[in-house]
């Protein structure tokens, strides 16, 4: 996600489509990305840690975007 | 002085800027984004485009092809390396420079002949230009926004490391009206705006973009 503080022109984009389309109550939108990531076999600390090691290298640029990771079976 | 210009795939400006450098009465050398060897060349160019798409971020992929491993490690060996539109992106990404670069604030890709005042003269790219010199050279990107932390921000103020900022109107919202960047040690340049697209009478909005390929020139005779 783009940090709180970095403009997010697609968020605005779609904040200012919103009421358009008669959904009134948003206040703000952002928009990020998600990476779906197959492993197989069980998501151990180790392969956890080198998801997290993906994101902060290239998947996010830490100057703009925050990251969150999870783990779905 | 041998200048490098590398060619990603989906470099759009590569060609350009080699005639630029040419132009500037320097030798270009085509660099190729799967080799990791800079063929011995004094500087190098990434010049603009989409390279890699703009897949995941602009730049975010060229940061890691073979030759940026050699680009980022001479560059911190101070190495004059420019970046121009995509080129810029790169070297954010890279980290060679700080901030980093979002798409236009107005959502809009923009084109049109910029005015930017040249506010660091002493880089090795910029030394043809008088400190305070008006220019007016092509501006086209849809992620052009400059952003960083308030923090960086102040720092790249403080240090005198805006190379070039809009005049007239902010074209895509990057803030304080940065155009270009330079990092702490000077040899590093990022830029939104086209030099190599302003130096020839025949094409372009005329010949203020000159000075950004002569200025290694000078500074190599100085």
């Amino acid at each position: 996600m783009p940090k709180p503080e970095i403009l997010d022109p697609q968020g605005k984009a779609v904040l200012g489509a919103l009421p358009r389309l008669g959904f009134t109550g948003a206040t703000d939108v952002r928009q990020g990305k998600r990476f779906e990531i197959e492993f197989a076999g069980e998501v151990t600390d180790a392969v956890l840690a080198e998801v997290r090691q993906m994101a902060e290298t290239i998947l996010s640029n830490p100057v703009i975007e925050n990251y969150a990771v999870s783990v779905e079976q | 002085m041998k200048v490098g210009v590398v060619t990603f795939p989906g470099s759009l400006d590569d060609v350009d800027a080699q005639r630029a450098v040419r132009i500037g009465g320097n030798e270009a050398v085509a660099l190729w984004h799967g080799d990791a060897d800079l063929k011995g060349v004094d500087a190098v160019i990434l010049p603009g485009g989409f390279s890699y798409g703009d897949y995941l971020r602009c730049g975010a992929i060229s940061r890691f092809a073979p030759v940026m491993t050699e680009v980022v490690a001479k560059a911190q060996q101070g190495m004059p390396v420019l970046g121009i539109c995509n080129g810029f992106q790169i070297l954010c990404e890279s980290h060679l420079l700080p901030g980093a670069l979002i798409r236009n604030d107005h959502r809009k890709f923009v084109c049109r002949d910029q005015l930017l005042r040249i506010e660091n003269n002493k880089t090795p790219w910029t030394s043809a230009y008088e400190q305070g010199q008006e220019i007016r050279i092509v501006l086209k990107n849809g992620e052009g926004g400059f952003v960083a932390d308030a923090d960086t921000l102040a720092r790249i103020e403080g240090e005198g490391q805006v190379v070039a900022r809009y005049l007239e109107m902010n074209p895509n919202g990057s803030l304080n009206d940065i155009a270009g960047l330079t990092n702490e040690r000077g040899n590093v340049v990022g830029l939104m705006p086209h030099p190599e697209h302003a130096v020839e009478e025949l094409t372009g909005s005329g010949l203020d973009g000159v000075g950004f390929f002569t200025s290694l020139v000078e500074r190599t005779f100085a």
